[in-house]
């Protein structure tokens, strides 16, 4: 299937390669390939949430395999992010327990409120809103995931304070 | 080790495949095979079109296994026996799974290049119905273009994996994967690469539907409209047995692949040097016709044996017409009227 | 109140550390089983203990265990499944939140019991939080000498690391997550071999649940036949519940086995009855893959005996009238839900986890979505509900892998039991157009337009 390729600046900073040397350390020597999973969530939170050809290509050198191998894994998982997307993803559960709760009227609402539509992407780039399978939590819905973390028990006034939050910087996406 | 597949008994080494134990026994049990691919490691169990019942696991453990199990993934115990074309359950089984392979397939063989030496057609010729349950819109790709000598159709695809196989089994440095997952999964080098391996062309021969096909066979002939010969080279590609089938049109090779047996899989794998850059007969030493399976649709064209001209007295007539229906059909017999020349003229008609 | 193993020191401050944790006396079950006893006396603790795989399958724990292949010489693996994904569940998350210590502990002893060296936790990758809480704990446990070579001066080795996964719900399937602990894609594995034999890098593993894991330090430090005495028959010892929908309390609850549906729905210490003032409607009461339950079959079996939380009790009558404990997803719906809704729902999770190998599941489960979306939304024919039931039951069974079976019943079991509604859908589409159709008009106000009626 044809895509489209979006450029990108990578940075693989020492602390970003001391991590990924950590977590291939995991795995025996001649098992790097294990790591591959960690990795491209390491690389990922470091690159703006997203990777490009040229980061994975990166990634299949460290761990000494073919480029193929990383971009059949990096499709096949939907954590990873294969073009720019909104720096603060509000990632909404609509699966079962959640809808009995009322996510998705929580969604048309923050979906009205940011003027996008599901999947898309607000044009100052900050946010994006999304639906997507059982997250874990259905005892606490409705709920999303915000980086790292989940939001929730939310109610239309949480929404309000998380867009808020976010847009004065106060949200913490990676515990790092 | 004795193994019974619909009644019949063979003895098998252990290691045999209930499939491969079918196989040796041959004729109408055998149970069709759409991702197994004897030749390469790891192929087989997914496409599930080889479901058999086990109704006796062997001698030891004599308890049936409850679930249809994938005969090309399951292998033979003593004194098991297995029920593949005689029961009602296997063929329930492989009914479903056409039924499945079918629903999203785009059923566009009358422009596809596979058509008549297509497994998928063979396994609906058998197991499918005419009418559709599915009223829903089909799942489509975009194309990708993977170099220039191999045609991708991922519409097509069944996801048997075989040509990721060869990829991994004949070539170095793979390209081609299968990204993406679930009902969208497809096969692609995911940055429009071309495949240019030596050997990629071996991909052409194992899928077994039109997905992947020839891009310099492309629209050049229904596959019964030519003529398979057996032939050789000297070929200096290491690991290239330099034997095919090439396929000709009067003195024309539109056609090269590796030799296919009864289950279509090749006897051997040929180099892309011998597919694609050589189609001049001075190219090859012609061994002979090669043969197919009796009721193939490439025999349609077989003039290995002889063919004895029925005569039917309709038919003849038929086919000589009446004489004022030649007229009728022949443009030039009968000319226009001049109003019909006019209309003609005015690009009416 | 009822006896807690798991979670009997979840109310305890600060028992996420190692500090606190081992204060109240964690990691005894680790200096019980490396210096008193053998790995296979603990395989025989196990499995006199009669605990089943929490994961959703049931299997006796011990049993599993003692398939692993030791004759081969080659490296073992212990491999817990963190990949809680299956809707209604999250009990896993709570205990490795909460108590993170408590599954590590369990994860040495259990390793110990194996003859593994090099164990893992995978975890799904969206619990990234937990990830980073699992690893300070394992980095806290090495530090103070629980990991590593040479353990309390035995000879015994382990290394303990959490692996996380990136979004796919196929990889709590044992095989799959062995494939994507390997840095695959996860897709399953065409069984037999089976990972006792052949799992992570084709030496011997074994994958357990981690509440399976977590429950391994109390079997040792009391005993299997302690363990064995609690909860009914076949089904002993506790369990982690995850309660959810229209409930009072949700939460993660743990009961001992062979508590009585009606009193872990409707009492105090539990649930405590529905939340709104509407009548329940249905119960999912182990995840989304097993069978929904209707009303009536909800505190009764279908002869009549109470329903109990226990394996049997709740798989009492089969796919016609039970169900099953699987996971311990415990959803309940009130008569506000739409049956077709929320089985769309789960069809639509289900086509979004197939992993795509296997034809029936890759086909069978879009198409089931699709029909199930068309009759949701009003465009439904009345040949369709039985075009689900034949989908259905071409894909159950057919697959490599259970996640085929695990959409399959969902759809089965609301056309069972639900008929009716799917009716009402195809047969008055403009009355469905709202996605909140019921809340106003419960089903049972209009059944009666569907309903046969004898004149």
């Amino acid at each position: 299937m044809e895509r489209v390729h979006y450029k990108q600046e990578i940075n693989m900073t020492d602390a970003l390669m001391n991590r990924i040397n950590e977590l291939i350390s995991h795995y025996p020597e001649d098992k790097k390939k294990s790591a591959l999973l960690p990795v491209l969530h390491e690389v990922q939170d470091a690159h703006d949430n997203w990777l490009s050809i040229e980061l994975m290509d990166k990634v299949a050198e460290i761990l000494e395999i073919l480029p193929i191998e990383v971009y059949e894994v990096a499709t096949f998982y939907t954590m990873y992010n294969l073009k720019p997307i909104g720096k603060y993803m509000f990632e909404f559960c609509q699966t079962s327990c959640c809808c009995l709760n009322g996510v998705e009227d929580l969604m048309d609402y923050t979906c009205e409120k940011l003027g996008v539509g599901i999947g898309e992407t607000t044009a100052d780039g900050l946010f994006e809103v999304r639906g997507v399978e059982c997250l874990g939590a259905c005892g606490y819905a409705p709920m999303m995931q915000l980086g790292d973390f989940y939001k929730e028990h939310l109610t239309k006034e949480k929404i309000d304070q998380l867009i808020a939050d976010c847009r004065d910087n106060k949200i913490i996406l990676h515990d790092k | 080790m004795k193994v019974t597949i619909d009644g019949q008994s063979i003895e098998v080494e252990p290691g045999t495949t209930i499939l491969q134990a079918a196989r040796m026994i041959g004729g109408e049990s055998v149970p069709p095979a759409m991702c197994y691919y004897s030749k390469l490691k790891g192929s087989g169990g997914k496409c599930r079109c080889c479901l058999v019942e086990v109704s006796k696991g062997s001698e030891a453990d004599p308890r049936p296994m409850p679930k249809l199990m994938a005969s090309c993934v399951t292998g033979c115990m003593d004194g098991m026996e297995v029920n593949s074309k005689n029961s009602d359950r296997v063929r329930e089984a492989r009914q479903s799974v056409t039924e499945f392979l079918l629903i999203n397939h785009p059923l566009d063989c009358p422009i596809c290049d596979q058509a008549g030496e297509c497994d998928l057609q063979d396994l609906s010729f058998e197991h499918g119905k005419s009418k559709t349950r599915f009223i829903e819109e089909k799942r489509t790709f975009e194309p990708e273009d993977i170099g220039p000598n191999i045609q991708l159709h991922m519409n097509r695809c069944i996801l048997c994996q075989r040509c990721v196989q060869v990829a991994d089994q004949l070539t170095d440095k793979r390209v081609h994967g299968v990204l993406d997952r679930g009902d969208h999964a497809n096969i692609s080098t995911c940055i429009s690469k071309a495949i240019d391996n030596e050997f990629s062309g071996n991909m052409i021969d194992v899928c077994p539907v039109g997905a992947l096909t020839d891009k310099t066979f492309r629209f050049k002939s229904r596959v019964w409209f030519n003529k398979p010969f057996n032939a050789h080279r000297e070929c200096t590609t290491p690991g290239c047995c330099g034997k095919t089938t090439v396929w000709m049109f009067g003195n024309e090779i539109q056609r090269v692949t590796g030799r296919k047996d009864q289950y279509h899989e090749v006897e051997d794998f040929i180099c892309n040097t011998c597919r694609f850059d050589k189609k001049e007969v001075t190219d090859w030493v012609i061994e002979g016709p090669r043969k197919f399976d009796k009721d193939s649709v490439i025999n349609q064209n077989n003039y290995t044996r002889e063919m004895e001209t029925v005569h039917i007295a309709t038919e003849e007539g038929i086919l000589k017409g009446r004489e004022q229906d030649r007229k009728k059909i022949s443009m030039t017999a009968i000319p226009l009227k001049k109003e019909e020349q006019e209309e003609f003229n005015n690009g009416n008609l | 109140m009822s006896k807690k193993i798991l979670l009997d020191k979840i109310n305890v401050p600060g028992i996420k550390t190692y500090e606190v944790y081992r204060q109240h006396g964690g990691y005894a079950s680790v200096e019980k089983a490396i210096k008193s006893m053998t790995p296979d006396e603990v395989v025989e603790e196990v499995k006199k203990s009669g605990l089943r795989g929490r994961g959703g399958a049931g299997f006796p724990a011990g049993m599993k265990w003692s398939f692993i292949d030791k004759k081969s010489g080659k490296p073992r693996h212990l491999v817990c499944n963190a990949d809680e994904s299956e809707p209604g569940t999250f009990k896993d998350r709570y205990l490795m939140e909460f108590i993170p210590h408590l599954l590590i502990e369990g994860m040495i002893t259990s390793s110990f019991a194996l003859g593994a060296n090099r164990s893992y936790i995978y975890i799904r990758g969206e619990y990234m939080w937990v990830f980073k809480i699992l690893e300070r704990a394992i980095a806290e446990a090495k530090a103070a000498g629980w990991l590593g070579k040479n353990i309390l001066g035995t000879g015994y080795d382990l290394e303990l690391h959490v692996h996380c996964g990136a979004g796919a719900y196929i990889c709590g399937e044992e095989t799959a997550l062995i494939e994507s602990l390997e840095g695959k894609r996860g897709n399953p594995r065409i069984k037999p071999p089976f990972p006792a034999v052949s799992g992570l890098w084709a030496n011997p593993t074994v994958v357990n649940n981690v509440e399976t894991i977590a429950a391994v330090p109390w079997i040792v430090n009391n005993s299997g036949d302690d363990y064995a005495k609690i909860g009914v028959g076949r089904s002993t010892g506790t369990k982690l519940i995850s309660a959810s929908g229209n409930i009072i309390n949700p939460g993660v609850y743990e009961i001992e086995l062979g508590l009585s549906v009606d009193e872990f729905m409707n009492s105090d210490e539990y649930l405590g009855g529905m939340s709104s003032n509407r009548p329940l409607k249905a119960l999912v009461p182990g995840g989304s893959s097993v069978p929904i339950l209707p009303a009536d079959l909800i505190f009764k079996t279908a002869n009549g005996e109470d329903r109990l939380m226990t394996y049997e009790s709740l798989s009492d009558g089969g796919f016609a009238t039970g169900s099953m404990l699987g996971s311990g997803g415990f959803i309940v719906y009130d008569d506000t839900a739409c049956i077709v809704r929320n089985t769309w729902n789960f069809s639509r999770f289900y086509h979004h986890e197939s992993c795509g190998q296997c034809t029936p599941c890759r086909e069978g489960t879009g198409w089931l979505e699709k029909v199930l979306h068309r009759i949701e939304t009003g465009h439904g024919r009345e040949e369709d509900i039985d075009l689900l039931w034949s989908i259905q039951s071409k894909i159950e069974g057919n697959t490599i892998c259970p996640l085929g079976d695990a959409a399959s019943w969902p759809v089965a079991a609301a056309i069972r039991h639900f008929r009716e509604e799917f009716e009402y859908h195809v047969r008055f589409p403009e009355r469905i157009k709202n996605r909140d159709h019921f809340v106003n008009e419960p089903f049972d106000k209009v059944r009666h337009l569907v309903s046969k009626q004898v004149i």
